[in-house]
């Protein structure tokens, strides 16, 4: 049983934020999601201050072992959510994550404290792959920017506060250092790689907003990589994500240094594999150690 | 009826070329039998994406038609190859196995469900969007609702699943009319010139139409119903990664502002649910 910033977690498989609409799901599949839920741990899709309709189409495109996507951020806005999807979400058998961003400080340190407030809430993640429209820069490229947001919504809550990095940096461990040195409690690490496609008919962009995020089995060397380098440089506890498909890609994870997991563009393929992923990595954890050792010291 | 939790393994049972498309069957022995109109996740078991990477992402199907077949039920499914995805499942053997989630999405309404007065239905399958038209005039037939079937195709390479789906005792059905741009079967030119000639007649506003297709000729028989004001459904395509809400990449653009997601709040949209069908 991980234990993950004082949240018990009945196995170490979350979903990456963005990617599983449990409501949704629990339309489509019926009370059986709640029976077979795949993951310890449920993030929210990020919620903003105001609602938002999300980008005009077309919104993702496959690609080798992945796909790019520009959805948006589409939600109800803070208020949208905590009225009408944080009662459906508590009905989840698991704790609930709720990620959030906003563009300036006194949104955010709004948003942190009408979320965290609420009992069926456990853990906040914050989303930082957007700018600050005052400075114009990208809160979770900038080392000063993460750790001045951390500053401002760390009293604000005894709840965990989970920063999730952007990939799209030169030195990922820089801000992860930061957010920790803010008072983070955790860090999730890989957001998606910005990236972009040509629609072959027209040779326009093939994501309306021009580019997107690349996810899926493509981006896992990287976001591996990428892990162990802020491995390095913290010492809280981190959410490895990124391309996992498989236990053994979790495990690969797991013996970098992530304590949790995360799926994400693998749930698009197959909606039950959290579980897959889990069921495989006890197998894989229990019987395969030092082969999983073998994996990340070669 | 929700769809079992998850994809499932189901074994191709038959495949065959019909025209210019494959159609090919799956037994399903989990799943409650699919709605008209309705659609299902597949990817093959083996050769989806190992050699380059694509297809990577399952591909959302519409059933064609579906059979109860000993414990559970035969689906049947039309495609064309016009891409990696739909280029592996048409080759798939009998003996192999497709991961499949569904049924998803919602159906087609009865005439009278979407307009009290109705006395009958005009289908309008165009191309590959021939295939939910199958088991939806199956079902409208079954219930005695009056229908006319217009069927449309780009030539003889583009066209198919006739002989399957809409034929009786070896000829087409009696309800069913055929237009190609080619002018290789039925009337030369659009299917959609039958539709405008069928709504300008006496009859045409105690008619609902359900319309699947192409874009360009899907929005073509959106804007002649409304021209008309006459009830149109259409089941509509959209790039979609997942099929059950959780990738928010299908999204269509209502008519009062904002978008649905095609996966949970279609694929069937009244027609003026729909700012306009996108020409993709």
């Amino acid at each position: 049983m991980p234990d993950f910033c004082g949240i018990e977690l009945a196995h170490p498989v979350i979903n990456a934020s963005g990617t599983y609409d449990a409501i949704a799901a629990r339309r489509v599949f019926g009370d059986a999601l709640l029976a077979e839920f795949p993951f310890s741990a449920f993030v929210s899709k990020t919620i903003t201050p105001e609602p938002r309709v999300g980008n005009q189409p077309r919104r993702i495109w496959e690609t080798p072992a992945g796909m790019i996507n520009s959805i948006g951020l589409p939600n109800k806005g803070l208020e949208g959510f905590l009225a009408e999807d944080l009662p459906q979400l508590a009905e989840l058998p698991v704790p609930l994550i709720v990620s959030a961003m906003a563009t300036n400080r006194e949104d955010f340190a709004r948003m942190i404290e009408r979320v965290a407030e609420r009992d069926e809430v456990a853990a906040i993640e914050l989303n930082v792959s957007c700018p600050n429209v005052h400075s114009g820069l990208i809160v979770g490229e900038q080392p000063s920017e993460t750790e001045a947001l951390l500053e401002v919504l760390r009293p604000l809550t005894g709840k965990p506060l989970i920063v999730k990095l952007t990939p799209n940096v030169a030195n990922p461990e820089a801000v992860a250092l930061a957010a920790e040195e803010g008072g983070a409690d955790a860090v999730s690490l890989i957001n998606t790689l910005k990236a972009s496609a040509v629609d072959p008919a027209s040779g326009e962009p093939a994501i309306a907003a021009g580019h997107g995020g690349l996810s899926g089995p493509a981006v896992r060397p990287i976001a591996l990589q990428q892990l162990r380098a802020v491995r390095a440089a913290v010492e809280v506890p981190l959410i490895g994500m990124g391309g996992i498909s498989t236990a053994a890609d979790a495990a690969e994870f797991i013996a970098a240094g992530a304590t949790v997991v995360a799926v994400g563009t693998e749930s698009f393929r197959d909606p039950g594999a959290g579980t897959r992923v889990a069921k495989g990595l006890e197998t894989t954890v229990s019987q395969s150690q030092p082969r999983v050792r073998a994996l990340h010291l070669d | 009826m929700s769809a079992p939790f998850g994809r499932r393994a189901c074994e191709v049972t038959a495949d065959a070329a019909s025209g210019g498309y494959r159609i090919f069957s799956l037994r399903d022995r989990e799943g409650p039998p699919p709605e008209p109109g309705q659609f299902y996740m597949l990817a093959a078991e083996s050769g989806w994406g190992e050699s380059g990477g694509r297809p990577f992402l399952p591909r959302a199907i519409s059933v064609a038609e579906a059979v109860p077949a000993g414990e559970g039920v035969r689906l049947d499914f039309l495609v064309e190859d016009v891409g990696p995805g739909t280029e592996r499942l048409c080759c798939l053997e009998p003996g192999e196995r497709v991961w499949v989630t569904g049924p998803l999405g919602n159906s087609f309404s009865t005439p009278t469900q979407v307009n009290p007065d109705a006395a009958g239905a005009i289908l309008v399958g165009g191309g590959i969007g021939i295939a939910p038209m199958a088991i939806w005039r199956r079902h409208l037939v079954e219930r005695g609702i009056p229908l006319r079937v217009l069927l449309g195709f780009r030539n003889e390479a583009h066209s198919g699943g006739l002989e399957e789906l809409f034929c009786a005792g070896g000829s087409l059905c009696p309800d069913v009319r055929l237009t190609s741009e080619d002018g290789h079967a039925g009337h030369r030119g659009y299917v959609t010139d039958l539709l405008a000639t069928m709504l300008a007649g006496d009859d045409a506003a105690s008619a609902v139409v359900y319309s699947c297709g192409p874009p360009a000729m899907l929005e073509a028989v959106r804007a002649l119903c409304a021209q008309h004001d006459v009830a149109c459904e259409l089941a509509m395509e959209s790039p979609m990664a997942c099929g059950f809400g959780a990738c928010f990449g299908c999204a269509v653009p209502k008519s009062d502002g904002g978008y649905i997601r095609l996966c949970v709040d279609g694929p069937v949209l009244r027609g003026d649910a729909v700012l306009e069908v996108a020409h993709a």
